[in-house]
Formats: structure tokens, sequence, C-alpha cells
């Protein structure tokens, strides 16, 4: 059982420059959350706040955003793909 | 020139000005930093008078230490007295900003005249974007006149005159199946990967900073004077915010005397996640999927929406959606008392106008100006059905006799 995540170029200077990681044994999107953390020190500050994450970073299961899903509860499953970015752009 | 650096709007920490928009500490926005507080407004002022006729008469407010090479002639588009329109809402004076009159028309020209001109002089030979429509005609056209390669990616179900008045210039399209938030997630991701300036990505501060021309050329137009309120669209919240900014900067170095003006934004119902937050009293908005004609604004992942509910209500506005059917009579009220064919999104904002103006949020002593983004021409299905015209035989008798069933005019 695991899942695969995508990490922002905004982010690999806390994740040793890795681009993609792997996170096992997580049944939601905070249990994949918390192997990060556990995993990369200072990740947790930058985008997270107050236990929950800050409002200008967007997380995707499989591309949808996990505010149209459960939040920090949406279920993962094996092989399912995560992917953390800023919500800062377009229009 | 006095542009500084790239700042958080969140934690104030500063970057460099180069292509980045986002702060690598707290991930929220990088906006430009200036330091105006040098400036002396009657000089800046005569600056400004002697200065091109385009949104680079306003140089010492835009990201740049040397002036860059003109492209595409952009803004000073007219502002318009429209009595007939302030007789219909029962308000003094209502002005509109008619970004209509821009190379691509709509007001995205003054976006991509600035981003462009910042991706050259980073270095950069590819520029991209994810667009609605009015971006991407604004991308391709100033990207072929510049020379530059360029990638437009839309949602596949965008208007055909969108993207045929964006094929035209010779760019890549791409037409990806989903919503426009979905482009823009692609948008982001492949920003990472690749050395190509995305207007409204990786060089989004700059792009963003093009919108304060508006408010810089109403001042202007207004002899260097202010409107009571401006009612805007929002779609991002980025050139709502970025209007407010414009005056605000000018307010800062006494250029301009008075207040803030009140600012309304205008959504349609089909896609409004700051009017709902603006309701419901929320400083953050929560994501909807959009079902509008309204394609222009049609983000309902807004990334600006904390500051335009910020703005609404620091100035005592409001944030307003209107119905499609709304829409339309907006389009045609504009146009028929003012003589401005617009868009869906333009027909959003004066709908809103009109909905406040019922509402009896304006004062009948007001001056409004209604910022009009974008031309009807390009979003031709939202009147379709709506205008009849009469077939007649080539003769005097048949004329007289069509007339002869519409009294008005027969006098």
């Amino acid at each position: 059982m695991s899942v695969t995540v995508k990490i922002p170029t905004q982010l690999r200077n806390v994740t040793g420059g890795d681009t993609e990681t792997m996170v096992d044994g997580a049944t939601t999107v905070g249990d994949v959350l918390d192997g990060l953390y556990d995993r990369y020190d200072g990740l947790r500050d930058r985008i997270a706040e107050d236990g929950d994450l800050r409002r200008f970073v967007n997380v995707y299961v499989g591309g949808e955003d996990i505010r149209f899903l459960e939040g920090l509860d949406t279920p993962v499953e094996d092989g399912d793909e995560v992917t953390i970015l800023p919500a800062v752009a377009g229009g | 020139m006095p542009v500084q650096a790239l700042q958080c709007k969140e934690c104030r920490e500063t970057y460099p000005l180069d292509a980045r928009y986002v702060c690598e500490r707290c991930f929220g926005p990088l906006e430009v930093a200036y330091g105006l507080d040098g400036l002396d407004p009657e000089e800046t002022k005569r600056r400004i008078q002697a200065g091109p006729q385009s949104i680079w008469r306003y140089a010492d407010f835009l990201p740049f230490e040397r002036p860059p090479a003109p492209g595409l002639p952009v803004g000073l588009t007219p502002l318009q007295k429209a009595p007939r329109l302030a007789e219909r809402l029962g308000v003094r004076e209502v002005w509109v900003k008619n970004d209509t009159a821009n190379p691509t028309h709509s007001f995205k020209d003054r976006v991509v005249a600035v981003a462009l001109a910042k991706a050259q002089e980073l270095g950069y030979r590819v520029v991209a974007c994810a667009s609605t429509g009015n971006l991407a005609n604004a991308v391709a056209a100033h990207a072929a006149a510049a020379g530059l390669e360029s990638y437009v990616f839309i949602p596949a179900d965008l208007e055909e005159q969108k993207v045929l008045a964006t094929g035209v210039y010779g760019t890549h399209l791409v037409a990806v199946q989903g919503t426009y938030d979905d482009v823009n997630r692609l948008c982001t991701e492949l920003s990472a990967d690749r050395d190509w300036a995305f207007v409204n990505v990786n060089v989004r501060p700059y792009y963003a900073e093009g919108s304060k021309t508006i408010a810089f050329e109403i001042a202007e137009q207004l002899a260097f004077g202010l409107p009571d309120r401006v009612v805007a669209p929002i779609a991002s919240g980025s050139l709502f915010t970025k209007i407010a900014r414009g005056f605000e900067e000018w307010l800062g170095i006494g250029l301009i005397e008075g207040e803030l003006p009140v600012f309304n934004g205008a959504q349609a119902s089909g896609c409004s996640p700051v009017a709902q937050a603006f309701e419901a009293g929320n400083d953050v908005c929560r994501p909807v999927r959009p079902d509008t004609i309204a394609k222009s604004l049609a983000i309902g992942n807004p990334a600006d929406g904390p500051y335009a509910l910020d703005l609404a209500r620091r100035s005592g506005g409001a944030i307003d959606s209107v119905t499609d059917e709304e829409i339309r009579a907006g389009i045609r009220l504009l146009a028929e008392t003012t003589g401005i064919f617009t868009e869906t999104a333009g027909g959003v904002t004066t709908a809103v106008l009109s909905k406040i103006a019922e509402r009896g949020d304006l004062d009948p002593d007001e001056r409004v100006v209604l910022a009009i983004t974008g031309d009807g021409l390009k979003t031709l299905d939202a009147v379709r059905g709506t205008v009849d015209a009469r077939q007649i035989e080539p003769s005097v008798a048949a004329f007289e006799e069509a007339i002869a069933e519409e009294p008005v005019l027969a006098l």
C-alpha cells in the first residue's frame, strides 16, 4: 500500500531535492502529509498552520482538489498520486 | 525607477526580481514592492503627461529598472461618460472604462504587455499561459508581435470566437479536457520543470502589475481625480485588487487626493466563490465547479479571493453575483444605453451595477466607474437568438408594410 507524492519546486529545498516520493501505510491525505512531515524536517511549518493546511496550499488526489473531497480525511488507496501545489497561480 | 523587490503579501519576506511567485517561507503570493516615497508628485505628473500614449506612461509604477522595448500599443482606452445609463440607474455620473479598445479587445493586453516585457528581460524565449480566453488571445498576439514562441492552454469547451482569435496568431494551442482550474493546475505543474515564462504562474507578480494601469488611466482621465465607486468583475480577483492598489499608490504619494473608492465585485452565480464567501462572512473562498455563460470569469478556485474579500469589506463595498439571464440583460443594457457591446464578463459587471442600484446602495450624487473588460464579439453565443432581423423584398411597399407593424419606427 503506497502513495506517490509530487513535490513542488518551492518545497524541494526541504526535501533534499526530491521531486517525488512514496508514502507507505497511509489511509488518508492527512496520513500522507504526516508521513512527509516525519521524513522531511521543516516541511510542516512551510505548508501547515494550526493543524490545517495554509490557505495558499492546494492538495490534489488524482488531480482532484481535496476541498471537493473530504479535505485531509480524503481516503487514499494504493497507487494514488497526491500532488501539492501553490494556490497562487492563474487569472 | 522605484521598483525594489518581490515581497510576500503574507509574511513580507523579500526576494530578488526574478521569475518566482510563491514565498518559500509561507507559500503566500509574491507582489512587486516599490520605493515610491521619493517621487515628487508634480514632477511625476509631468513625466506621465509627457509619456507615451500607452500604459508605459506609468513606467514609474511598473516593475522595470529600465524601460522595456515597446510591443503592441496597449492602454489609454476611453473613459466614456454614460449619461443614459446613469439616468436609467438613478445616479449622477456613470463612466465606462472601455477596455474592449485594446489590441486584442480585452484588459488582458495590459497584463500581458507587462508580463512579456519582463519575460524578455529575464531572457525567456517561450511564453505560456492558462487562460479562460481573453488571456489566450493576448498572449498569442503579443508573443507573435515580439517574435516569441508561445503555448496557450485553454479549457476544451471555450467559446469558438476565442479559440479562433487565439489560433490565428500561430501559437501552440492546447485544449485541455477539464475546467479552467484543471488547466491552471496543469500549468502550475508544467512551470516547475520547463524554462518557459507562464505569464500567470511564474511571472504572475509582474503580470498582475499591468492591471494597475486601469486605475492610473481612470484617475488621469478624471483630471487626476477619483471616482466614488468602482464596479469590476472578479475571476481570480487580481484585476479587482490591483485597481485598488493603483489608486492607493497614487494616493500614497499625493498624486491624487481623496479616499479610496468603494469597490463592488461582480461574479456570475454559476461561478461565485468570492461572492459566496462575502455573503457568508468568510475570509477565504471555498472552491466551486463553474457552470456559467461568463466563461472568462469561470475560475472556481480564485488565487486572490481572500484579498478581493478584504478589499470589498474595507472599502465599504460588496461582492454580488448575477444569473445567466441577468448577464444577458446586462449586455443589452450597456449596449442600448452606451453603444458599447461587451462580452459576458461585462454583462456580469453591468448587471451587478444594476442590482446594487436597485438595492438602493448607490448615493444619487455618486460618480461610478464601470470596468468593461472585454468585447461582445468574443462571446456571440450569449446574444444568439435574441435579435430579430425582418426580411423583406427590396421594394418600398414591402418596407412600408413591415414598418406598419412597428409604430415607433413609422414615426
